[in-house]
C-alpha cells in the first residue's frame, strides 16, 4: 500500500531489515523458551546463550563489557531507568540536584520534570543558536548537591552533536554521574567508553533498522543506580521483566549490519539535501550545526511557509518527512528544540526534518527536493508575508 | 493514503479558491501574527449601493485547515451583503468543509475572523458603525483572545498569561504574567497594543509586565 512512499523520517523509526527478521525467527519458533540457568533445560540454556551473544555484540559496539549492558524495552525506558535509578541511589547520600539540557528528548525532559515534582532540583542548561551546549554554564551550575548530568549525544530534531567527551570530563572532575541519550547517534557516531568517561548510555534498536520494543542501557561498572521497576531478578537483578530474547537477537543483528560506508552514504545524502535547498530555494535556514551534525539529519526552515501545509503536500506526492511546526503536533506546541536554539515560532513554523536511512538513495533526495521547490513556491505565492519582505 | 481531513478540505487545500490580494481593496482584515503561527489576510471589494461583496480574496501563512477555511469562507461570502456575511459562523464554514479535526479549530477560526476583520474595516472606513459599544473588561478580554502567546501557539487569554485587566475612563491597564526581559515580551506588547489601541473610546493603554 505504501510501496510508492519515499520514507525520509528515519529519526522517528526505521524500516526493519529483512536479515534482522531472519535472525529473530528461530527465537520465536525454535528456541522460544525463556532464558534459564545452566541447570535448566536445553532450550532455555540455548535461549540464554542467544541473549548473551546479543549482549556481547552490543557491548563490543561501544567497547564495553557484556555485564555493563542491560536490555530494556527501548530508549524511553533506558533514560527513565538511568535518571530515576541514579536519583534514588544518591538522593540521601549526596543531594537532589540534576542537570539536563533544554533540548533533550521528551524521555529525558519529562522524566526530569517528574523528578522536579518529587522534590528534586533540575537545572536546564542553555544551548547556542546551533544547539551546542554552553559548557561554562554547565560548570557554573554544578553544586555540591548535584548528583547527575544527563546530556544527549545527538539532538532528535536538529541533529546537533554535543561534545560528550568534554562534558563527561567535567562530570568526572566533579565526581558526578553522567548519562547520555545516544538514541540517534548510536552506530552512526562512534562512542568508545574506554575513552569517554560517561557512566550511562541510552541506546535503541529501532533507529538502526532493528526491531521496536528493545533498547539497552550501558551502565559503567560501579555506577550507583537503583532498580526502579519491581518484579523478577532478570538482567542481573537490574531490570525486572521477561527478557525479550528475539528482539535482543534482532538488535544485535541490526548492530552487525551497520557499516561505516553506509554512514558515509547517509552523510552524503544529508549534504546533498542541504546543498540543493540552499542553492535552489531562496530564504532557507539550516537548523542546527553545520559541522557538529548527525550524518543522517538535515533540518531546514523554508521561510514564509507553514510546515504542516508542506508535509501534507509532500504526503500527497508520496514523501514522509516531519516538521517542528506547532500545527503538526497534537499538542499544538512548537518544537521546544527550535525554541531552545533561540528560534521563534516563525522558525519552527516552516521547519522540515529529513532523516535518512539504509533504504534511501540520491534519487530520493532529488525527487523530494524537486517537489519541495514546487510546493514552497506554491505556498509562498499565497503567503501574506512573502511579497512584503 | 489516509488523512485526518475530509475530501473537501483536501480539495480546498490543494486548489484553494480566491487566492491572492486585491490591490486597493475596499476592506482588508489581517488576523494572527507571524511571530506566533498562522496568519491570514482577507480582502473584499464591496458594492457601495447594494452592500454586496463582489469579490473576496485571501492570503495565508498557515496550515491546511487555515487555507481550506479561508478558501471556503471567501466562497461563501461572495455575493452576500455585509450583514449576511458577518453572520457566517465558524461552525457553518467547517460544516461546509465536511468537518475539521477539533485540534485544528484554532487555525480555522482565524480565517473566519479574517473575514470579519475585513468587514469591520470596510464599515469603519465608510462610517457605518453607528452604535459604538463602550469598552469594558470583557471587550478587552475578547480582543486579547487574538493575541498569541508565541511559547504555546495559543492566545494569551487561553494560556493564562493575562493576570489582570482594568478599564477606567478610557485608560486600559493590562497585567501580563511575564518578566519584561522575556524574549517574547516585546512581541506580545506590540500585538496587544495593536488590538486594543484601535478601540474607539480607548485613550491610553498601559501594559505592565511582572518583574
Amino acid at each position: 500500500m505504501f510501496g510508492e512512499m519515499t520514507y525520509l523520517d528515519n529519526a522517528a523509526s526505521t524500516r526493519l531489515d529483512e536479515k534482522v527478521l531472519e535472525a529473530m525467527k528461530p527465537y520465536y519458533f525454535e528456541t522460544y523458551a525463556v532464558a534459564t540457568s545452566e541447570f535448566g533445560y536445553s532450550m532455555g540454556i540455548d535461549a540464554k546463550e542467544g541473549l548473551q551473544e546479543a549482549r556481547e555484540m552490543i557491548a563490543r559496539s561501544i567497547a564495553a563489557s557484556a555485564e555493563e549492558i542491560v536490555f530494556t524495552s527501548g530508549d524511553t525506558e533506558s533514560s527513565n531507568m538511568a535518571i530515576k535509578g541514579v536519583a534514588q541511589a544518591l538522593q540521601d547520600k549526596k543531594g537532589k540536584h540534576i542537570i539536563i539540557s533544554k533540548i533533550e528528548d521528551f524521555s529525558v525532559l519529562n522524566t526530569a520534570k517528574m523528578m522536579e515534582k518529587q522534590g528534586f532540583n533540575v537545572s536546564f542548561i542553555n544551548v547556542d543558536s546551533e544547539g551546542i551546549l554552553d559548557l561554562e554554564e554547565l560548570k557554573n551550575t554544578i553544586t555540591d548537591e548535584t548528583i547527575l548530568v544527563s546530556i544527549q549525544h545527538a539532538n532528535q530534531e536538529i541533529g546537533t552533536l554535543q561534545n560528550i567527551e568534554a562534558i563527561a570530563k567535567i562530570c568526572k572532575e566533579k565526581d558526578l554521574v553522567m548519562h547520555t541519550d545516544a538514541t540517534h547517534s548510536y552506530m552512526r557516531v562512534p562512542i568508545d567508553v574506554t575513552k569517554i568517561p560517561v557512566d550511562l548510555i541510552t541506546i535503541s534498536a529501532h533507529t538502526i533498522h532493528g526491531p521496536r520494543g528493545i533498547g539497552a542501557l550501558y551502565i559503567r561498572e560501579g555506577t550507583p543506580i537503583n532498580k526502579w521497576m519491581d518484579g523478577g531478578f532478570q538482567e542481573a537483578n537490574r531490570r525486572a521483566g521477561l527478557e525479550n530474547i528475539p528482539a535482543a537477537v534482532g538488535f544485535a543483528k541490526a548492530v552487525e549490519l551497520v557499516t561505516a560506508e553506509e554512514t558515509e552514504k547517509l552523510a552524503s545524502l544529508r549534504d546533498y539535501t542541504i546543498k540543493r535547498a540552499e542553492e535552489e530555494i531562496p530564504h532557507v535556514t539550516l537548523n542546527g550545526s553545520r559541522d557538529q551534525r548527525l550524518p543522517q539529519n538535515a533540518n531546514i526552515t523554508f521561510h514564509y511557509v507553514e510546515g504542516e501545509s508542506m508535509t501534507l503536500h509532500l504526503d500527497m506526492r508520496g514523501f514522509a518527512v516531519s516538521t517542528g511546526s506547532a500545527c503538526f503536533s497534537r499538542s499544538l506546541e512548537a518544537s521546544h528544540v527550535i525554541m531552545g536554539i533561540g528560534g521563534d515560532h516563525e522558525r519552527a513554523h516552516g521547519s522540515i526534518r529529513f532523516t535518512f536511512g539504509r533504504y534511501n538513495s540520491k534519487e530520493d533526495v532529488d525527487a523530494v527536493m524537486d517537489s519541495i521547490k514546487d510546493i514552497v513556491a506554491q505556498l509562498r505565492a499565497i503567503s501574506p508575508l512573502y511579497d512584503s519582505n | 493514503m489516509k488523512f485526518p481531513y475530509s475530501e473537501k478540505v483536501l480539495e480546498h487545500f490543494k486548489n484553494p479558491k480566491n487566492v491572492g490580494k486585491i490591490e486597493e481593496a475596499d476592506g482588508k482584515g489581517m488576523e494572527g501574527s507571524p511571530a506566533c503561527g498562522d496568519m491570514v489576510a482577507v480582502y473584499l471589494d464591496v458594492n457601495e449601493e447594494t452592500m454586496i461583496i463582489e469579490d473576496a480574496k485571501f492570503e495565508s501563512y498557515g496550515c491546511a485547515s487555515n487555507i481550506a477555511t479561508a478558501s471556503i469562507i471567501t466562497e461563501m461570502a461572495k455575493g452576500k451583503t455585509l450583514e449576511e456575511a458577518k453572520k457566517i459562523t465558524w461552525k457553518e464554514a467547517t460544516e461546509e468543509l465536511g468537518g475539521l479535526p477539533p485540534v485544528k479549530a484554532h487555525c480555522s477560526v482565524l480565517a473566519v475572523e479574517g473575514l470579519r476583520a475585513a468587514i469591520r474595516d470596510y464599515e469603519e472606513k465608510h462610517g457605518l458603525i453607528t452604535e459604538n459599544e463602550p469598552t469594558t473588561v470583557d471587550v478587552v478580554r475578547s480582543r486579547l483572545k487574538h493575541v498569541m502567546n508565541p511559547m504555546a501557539g495559543l492566545d494569551i487569554i487561553r494560556t493564562e498569561l493575562v493576570s489582570k485587566i482594568e478599564v477606567n475612563d478610557g485608560v486600559v491597564r493590562i497585567l501580563i504574567d511575564l518578566p519584561s526581559t522575556h524574549q517574547f515580551a516585546a512581541a506580545i506588547k506590540e500585538d496587544t497594543l495593536e488590538k486594543i489601541e484601535s478601540l474607539w473610546d480607548v485613550k491610553e493603554v498601559n501594559i505592565v509586565f511582572t518583574e
